[in-house]
């Protein structure tokens, strides 16, 4: 009896030490033996960036679970997840933890992958079918010269959206990126909660390149910011749908796509190029070296090029999509144009010559960045009252506890004193 | 008999120390490793030394965590004391009520918090209906404090309402008897011998406010970074994940000593843990 | 006197409650904004019932904390057993101490720690570890897990009547069958308690989760913290409010229905002495 009970036991514990182990293990290998039996694609895009379903469009995924059920004959689950920055991306892929078969990072994030090697080649040219319906203009830009590593998914500018209900219509700095630095609106602007973005905003506003190496040029950009940090509300990302719909805040800089979201829910919201010159980005679908799904992971990326789910994916996200397919569509531009009047214009027809690529930054200056960014988050108009409160806490605190001390010893001398 | 029994005895624990070495201890010791080496691997010191640029968000992260606290305690301690005052029956109610929003996601009612907060939110309308105009109050350190007091305040009520209620009365009526009025004997008797619920409430509300990182993200509006903050985002790159364990390792020296020097000053000790 | 300190309890009652209901309000208001409220509706729910990844969160948080809580109660009443009957004083106070680490470190500090060394484990060449995900979570929650049931169960070890043991032992019972048949009954409430702290801690946690977590394998907490960054659907509101009514009836029932001499099963997030609450 006892020797069984311990035998259990020793099993037991064997089985909890390992069971990450062997759960982890063995999985994995079934995903290799039984192919055609069920697989997991593992695709990790950015936070609502693909036609999900809700509100009765094409569950793009559950789409492609059922093509590939029904033309491969392949049991396949999507595992779809997200991402807020190309840097979380960078992140992840760089620790080696998670294993995705298809991401889609921007431009400059598709070079630095590419040249650490995390990129596994696609050649879409030879693999991806319907790669001919993208437009000449998005193949063999600077990222990806060769064409090797990505097909592009969507591409977008950044501009200033702002409310007309709170900046009126004869406000001089309309049109500048000046607005994001407009002391009447304090309080009411947000910023990019992502360094890059946030320092683009000045570097373009000072008239700087994004991809200057020069560090006296970040520095002012930073000076620029630091001065920008008393009338911002706040630094946020994807939170800002809610803050400008709900018109919590007035002005803001994102994503020309993002703008129609917002519009969609609120029309008293307008968006604007700045003058003095934006950024314009590529987000491309790429495979990962780790991926375990090579083949599958090619065919997601043909499958979201076919017409009806890029137009769904267009349609939903409303990013400019460089796919032929879908800017050529007469129902497309008419369900733009129905989203916006200016929709279609606003997403395609830009002055191309004041718009820059992010690069990927030499290491030496991203780092320089970063700390930037934090020396910025650092600087703080916290009012010296915190630290005056603190202070009082803390010296109140010690003299309770001195106070205690002398009254205990006080006590104890009395006593003693009496006591005998 | 004695051997046998020693046996299982010796057994139970194996499973647990195994535990304990392998997945509480071992981490900790990833976490000094990677404190003192740089990227490659190599020993260095640099983490350690470059902390001092982050001296400014340790002394912030300190006070607001140190003002939030006091605030519990300040709001906390006469509930408790009110609540230990009612009828059984209506205690246990109160008791309820005071757990479930412990019970709810911390970022649920951070989030709730921030909708009601928010410039154009429920508050700021009101504001708006009776003519103050809108105020900022997201992305102040005001609201970052609220935020913490409001979501820690059952932690400090909580221990503070089981010491007192665990009174015996008889000390109270001895205090009566013997001349104290109301106010002395809360001065003299209840606050003396609740002094171990508060620290623990202390502890309870202390630390989770030092390393938070929701609140500061939601409730400031990403303008500040408090130590919870900067160590997360440490962890979004390989490349940082050293200065990361450094922050990590100062941050869990300083608390383990400030909980241990609020151990030693509640009076009758209870069993000081670590 | 007593009246102030009913409108005070009120006051500050109503301060504590006002977001939630406010929550739970909006989670019927059919225009989808936390500004105005149009007209009632049940729309939300609807759309948190096609939510399959909502689903799907909540599926794993289930079986994550169902499985951890299991775990660490299995490991943690043996290791009560050893610790009340362990003679070397400096063994115990070694074996307490490092078990009550978890509970005195702030969550983010044992989070990246674990992380670490999750991350360590998975560079080792051949390693069995070969992601983060459900072995990892369930590691990381069993060893949080472990100090508050080993909290719940120890007193009860230490408080049992020695001379019941005795008497089993004189009657002819082996050491393990005095185990299983006279101690275990006994602790059983202690066991108890500590499963469900467990269980709704590690449902709770969303800190150390953050940091241990991928993709493939999210959980409730980790489903509205990603909902909260981005743009937020509304029914996520009624999601809470969904929680926030069973929590409701789960610790009525709890309180009212069992509470035939058991102590209630409080929530003690982080009590590091004795005082501080339940167990």
């Amino acid at each position: 009896m006892k020797k069984i009970i311990s035998l259990t036991l020793a099993l037991f514990t064997a089985f909890a030490l390992l069971l990450g182990a062997t759960s982890c293990g063995s999985e994995e290998k079934n995903e290799r033996i039984l192919d055609g039996g069920a697989r997991t694609l593992y695709v990790y895009n950015w936070g609502e960036y693909i036609s999900d379903g809700s509100e009765g469009t094409i569950d793009t995924n559950a789409e492609f679970e059922k093509y590939c059920r029904e033309e491969l004959g392949l049991n396949v689950t999507v595992n779809y997840s997200t991402f807020s920055s190309n840097e979380d991306l960078y992140a992840k892929l760089s620790s080696g933890a998670v294993s995705y078969d298809v991401v889609i990072p921007s431009d400059y994030m598709v070079a630095r992958l590419a040249s650490e090697g995390l990129l596994a080649e696609l050649n879409p040219d030879d693999t991806i079918p319907n790669y001919q319906y993208i437009s000449e203009d998005f193949k063999g830009l600077y990222y990806d010269e060769n064409e090797i590593w990505s097909v592009p998914y969507t591409y977008g500018t950044v501009g200033v959206i702002y409310n007309t209900e709170m900046v009126p219509e004869d406000e001089e700095n309309l049109g500048s990126w000046a607005l994001m630095w407009d002391e009447d609106y304090t309080g009411n602007i947000l910023q990019f909660n992502n360094s890059r973005d946030a320092f683009g905003t000045a570097q373009y506003y000072l008239g700087y390149s994004v991809n200057s190496d020069n560090e006296a040029e970040w520095r002012e950009a930073l000076a620029l910011l630091i001065k920008q940090k008393n009338v911002v509300q706040g630094y946020v990302m994807d939170e800002i749908f809610n803050k400008m719909k709900g018109g919590s805040a007035a002005i803001s800089s994102y994503y020309a796509g993002d703008y129609f979201t917002m519009y969609a829910d609120n029309e008293r919201l307008a968006f604007y190029h700045p003058e003095e010159g934006t950024n314009v980005f590529v987000d491309a679908m790429c495979i990962p070296k780790s991926s375990q799904n090579y083949d599958l992971a090619v065919e997601y990326i043909n499958f979201m090029l076919t017409e009806e789910i890029a137009i769904a994916n267009a349609e939903y996200i409303c990013y400019a999509s460089p796919n032929s397919l879908v800017y050529e569509n007469e129902t497309y531009i008419e369900d733009m144009t129905e989203v916006h009047p200016d929709a279609i214009s606003i997403l395609y027809d830009f002055d191309m010559s004041k718009m820059e690529f992010y690069h990927d930054l030499p290491t030496e200056t991203r780092m320089l960045m970063n700390s930037l960014w934090e020396d910025l988050k650092i600087e703080s108009n916290i009012g010296i009252a915190i630290y005056v409160i603190c202070g009082v806490i803390v010296a109140l605190g010690i003299a309770l506890v001195l106070y205690n001390i002398i009254e205990k010893r006080r006590r104890k001398y009395y006593f003693d004193k009496y006591a005998k | 008999m004695k051997k046998k029994r020693s046996f299982l005895e010796g057994f139970a624990a194996v499973p647990h120390s195994a535990w304990c070495l392998l997945f509480i201890i071992a981490p900790l010791l990833f976490v000094v490793y990677f404190a003192f080496t740089d990227t490659y691997g190599n020993f260095t010191f640099d983490n350690i030394t470059m902390l001092s640029s982050y001296t400014h968000i340790f002394v912030l992260s300190v006070c607001f965590a140190l003002i939030a606290t006091v605030i519990c305690l300040i709001i906390g301690y006469p509930l408790a004391f009110f609540i230990s005052q009612c009828k059984p029956q209506t205690q246990k109610i109160v008791v309820v009520l005071l757990m479930l929003p412990m019970w709810i996601s911390l970022l649920i009612r951070t989030y709730s918090l921030m909708a009601i907060l928010d410039n154009g939110g429920l508050l700021n309308s009101l504001f708006e209906m009776i003519g103050i105009g809108r105020v900022k109050i997201i992305g102040t350190s005001g609201a970052v404090i609220l935020g913490m007091v409001y979501d820690f305040l059952p932690y400090m009520v909580l221990p503070i309402y089981t010491s007192i209620s665990k009174l015996d009365p008889r000390y109270l009526e001895a205090a009566s008897d013997l001349g104290c009025n109301s106010a002395k004997t809360m001065l003299h008797v209840v606050f003396p011998l609740s002094v171990p619920g508060i620290v623990s409430g202390v502890t309870m509300v202390f630390v989770p406010s030092i390393s938070t990182f929701y609140i500061s993200q939601k409730l400031g509006g990403g303008s500040f970074d408090l130590i919870g903050d900067t160590i997360e985002r440490q962890f979004q790159n390989v490349s940082t994940y050293n200065i990361g364990a450094a922050i990590s390792l100062v941050m869990m020296i300083l608390i383990l000593i400030s909980v241990a020097i609020m151990n030693k000053f509640s009076d009758d000790g209870g069993e000081i843990i670590v | 006197m007593k009246t102030l300190s009913k409108i005070y309890m009120w006051v500050v009652f109503a301060l504590l409650y006002a977001p939630i209901l406010v929550l739970i309000l909006f989670s019927f208001n059919d225009a989808g904004s936390l500004n105005n409220f149009s007209t009632f509706s049940l729309k939300w729910y609807g759309e948190l019932f096609r939510d399959t990844r909502a689903l799907e969160a909540l599926k794993n948080s289930l079986y994550l904390a169902v499985s951890s809580s299991l775990l660490a109660t299995v490991i943690g009443t043996l290791a009560a057993f050893a610790i009340s009957r362990m003679r070397s004083k400096y063994l115990k106070a070694a074996l307490k101490s490092a078990t009550n680490i978890p509970m005195m470190n702030p969550d983010i500090v044992t989070g990246v720690s674990m992380m670490l060394l999750f991350v360590a484990a998975m560079s080792i060449p051949f390693s069995p570890l070969k992601k983060l995900g459900f072995a990892t979570m369930l590691i990381a929650h069993t060893t949080f897990n472990l100090p508050y049931v080993i909290l719940s169960v120890l007193p009860r070890f230490q408080q049992m009547d020695k001379h019941l043991t005795e008497a089993a032992l004189d009657l002819g019972c082996t050491p393990t069958m005095t185990f299983f048949r006279v101690e275990l009954p006994l602790v059983v409430p202690g066991i108890v308690s500590g499963l469900m702290l467990g269980f709704t801690l590690s449902l709770d946690d969303f800190v150390i989760s953050h940091f241990v977590s991928s993709p493939d394998f999210q959980t409730l907490p980790l489903y509205v913290y990603n909902q909260t960054a981005h743009e937020v659907k509304y029914s996520m509101y009624a999601l809470c409010a969904l929680m926030v009514f069973v929590i409701l009836l789960l610790l009525l029932a709890v309180n009212f229905a069992g509470g035939k001499g058991e102590k209630k099963v409080e929530r003690p997030r982080k009590i590091r002495r004795k005082t501080g609450g339940a167990a």
